[in-house]
């Protein structure tokens, strides 16, 4: 499935005058509720020439309701899954042997799948001694593709209710990125697998956190995860001003930039309510972001 | 005994300041955070950690590379990209969904399975009643398992002191951790702020606890923020027959009360605390 973004000739030239280099830049925080999506969205909106903006916040996925994209494209995404062909079936059992996870059971001459379980490894499959299983389907959740009013590409995965398993439906986000000049990736909060899968080769992530101890316990469990995967990362720091100087102070110690700092203001907080992005409330903040931008391309 | 899960959608909603009230509020309960990946509750409740525990799960595969040919098999059959294969195989950990087909498969025997060490779990004393927590160890995934094995925990032990409550701060989102955390529970109360987001993950997390058959209640954190949105938020709670149980307004209290490290109850008794008094007090008369 081809996608291509629509870029305005206007930005384009703005784009070469500014001169970045194209990057993936990841959006992250230890916990939801941050302004993760409201910092990824005033980024793509800011960003100079071709911008992407993959949600790969599949669980939630809410920057569409700032962004408004025209959704042009929605694919169903699905794992493999093993289904029996009982006439030939033996009930060797091979099958429920390989499967690390439970997605089989064989009892006497019964055979059951749980698909629920499967992590489409293919073992299942390939140990059969009968082939008597033939690939099934399990929906995980819809890819959606489109373009915003302003140009920007758009790609969202929302997971199916009641599916456990993100990571593949964000491997199946990020492989519909086209790598514009800037790809805005807004990730899933915590630090766990489908956050992982998220930021990885990602050139920069900027942790979206708040001045409490909340925030500050968060910020250091995902900077050891960003250490580990070795993806630079910088701070962003949401709702400056309502909390304390603790965390500054241990940004500082750690050598981790603080590229900006938000206030806390009822207006921001109020347009974010209506699905508007602060950029457009609020014009210092928008030439702060496309600072931010300059700064981190370099 | 009656097991209340706090749940939000997105997180950020307030749903660890409420739990946190609720365990001031609540007599006779033990308390569990079930949001592993992101455990704060702690930093509220000041644990004395009792007992600790590892928590183990799944594998990640290891290659002997004095044993392997390169001979490439694994590669070709792991689904997952995790193998990379020069004059060795090598297995990249964060890829590796510890599926043990490449063990299956390789000709050498070269590939063994490893025990994941995925994070920890504790029994520990607060101030407040006893509380079962975990940590997951960074980029872990079956957090789902370790919620369901805090659950287990916490229900054994308001079994053997015979306590009227359970109170559990769940997981974000609406994936496996949340859908571990719905089994079992009596009631849900979902946090939910005056917000298009908070509207649209209400209406996820409402579906959820319905396809598991929980009943949920709601309450609206910071409704003054959006008096409009919160009207709305009521109206989509009608529609999917949820009681709204209260409107906490926005109240500075609550965010020092967090950067105190502290429940809002011990320091404020101003609008939020009289509120979320006010929703504990309907939370009970739900059952
Ligand atoms: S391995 Fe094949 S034949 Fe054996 S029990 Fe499984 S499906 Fe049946
Ligand atoms: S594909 Fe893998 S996970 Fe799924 S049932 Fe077969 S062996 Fe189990
Ligand atoms: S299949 Fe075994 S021998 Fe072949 S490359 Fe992989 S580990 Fe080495
Ligand atoms: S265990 Fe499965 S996922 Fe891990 S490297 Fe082997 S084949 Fe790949």
């Amino acid at each position: 499935m081809h996608f291509e973004v629509v870029v305005p000739e206007a930005d384009e030239e703005a784009a070469d005058a500014a001169e970045i280099d194209p990057m993936k830049v990841a959006i992250a925080s230890g916990k939801g509720g941050t302004g993760k999506t409201s910092v990824a969205v005033a980024l793509a909106l800011s960003a100079q020439g071709s911008v992407e903006f993959l949600d790969c916040d599949v669980e939630e996925p809410n920057a569409h309701f700032f962004l408004k994209p025209e959704i042009r494209l929605c694919e169903d995404i699905s794992l493999e899954v093993p289904v029996v062909i009982q006439e030939r079936c033996n009930y060797c059992g091979k099958c429920r042997d390989m499967c690390r996870f439970n997605a089989i059971t064989v009892f006497g001459e019964t055979i059951m799948t749980f698909p629920d379980m499967c992590h489409s490894c293919g073992g299942c499959f390939l140990v059969c001694p009968q082939e008597a299983l033939e690939v099934g389907r399990r929906l995980i959740g819809t890819v959606e593709l489109g373009t915003t009013g302003r140009g920007i590409g758009f790609v969202q995965g929302r997971l199916r209710i009641g599916e456990a398993m993100a990571p593949p439906l964000i491997r199946a986000v990020k492989a519909r990125s086209t790598d514009s000049r800037t790809v805005i990736i807004d990730c899933p909060p915590g630090t766990s697998c489908p956050a992982m899968v998220a930021v990885r080769d990602a050139d920069y992530c900027l942790l979206v956190t708040e001045p409490t101890p909340f925030g500050l316990h968060d910020l250091k469990i995902m900077t050891g995860v960003l250490k580990r995967l070795k993806v630079s990362h910088g701070v962003v720091l949401n709702r400056a001003g309502l909390g304390d100087d603790t965390l500054e102070h241990w940004c500082l110690d750690k050598g981790i930039p603080i590229h900006l700092k938000i206030p806390f203001s009822r207006k921001i907080a109020e347009a974010y309510a209506k699905g508007i992005p602060m950029t457009e409330v609020d014009k210092d903040l928008r030439d702060a972001f496309t600072r931010l931008i300059l700064e981190i391309g370099k | 005994m009656k097991e209340i899960l706090i749940l939000s959608g997105k997180g950020g909603t307030g749903k660890t300041t409420i739990t946190a009230a609720f365990a001031c509020l609540a007599k006779n309960k033990v308390l569990a955070d079930c949001d592993v990946d992101a455990a704060d509750l702690h930093l509220l409740l000041s644990p004395e950690i009792l007992e600790e525990h590892p928590f183990k799960s799944g594998v990640t595969a290891k290659v002997s590379k004095s044993v392997c040919t390169g001979c490439g098999t694994c590669a070709d059959l792991c689904r997952f990209n995790a193998v990379t294969v020069d004059e060795h195989a090598s297995i990249d950990p964060f890829s590796c969904e510890g599926c043990g087909v490449c063990e299956y498969f390789c000709p050498e025997k070269a590939i063994f399975l490893k025990d994941n060490l995925c994070g920890r779990w504790y029994v520990s004393r607060t101030r407040y009643g006893q509380m079962v927590h975990a940590a997951l160890d960074i980029g872990e995934e079956n957090s789902g398992k370790l919620v369901s094995l805090v659950k287990r925990q916490a229900r054994d032990l308001a079994e053997q002191s015979a306590t009227d409550w359970i109170i559990v701060d769940g997981p974000p989102g609406i994936g496996c951790p949340v859908i571990a955390s719905l089994s079992g529970a009596d009631m849900v109360l979902i946090v939910t702020e005056p917000t298009l987001s908070g509207i649209h993950d209400l209406k996820r997390v409402a579906d959820l606890a319905k396809h598991f058959k929980t009943p949920a209640c709601a309450c609206i954190n910071r409704w003054d923020l959006n008096r409009q949105m919160a009207k709305e938020v009521e109206r989509e709670c009608e529609a999917q027959a949820i009681n709204v149980l209260g409107r906490i307004p926005f109240d500075e209290d609550v965010v020092n009360s967090l950067v105190k490290g502290v429940p809002l109850m011990e320091v404020s008794s101003g609008p939020a605390a009289v509120k979320i008094k006010q929703i504990w007090e309907r939370l009970q008369k739900q059952f």
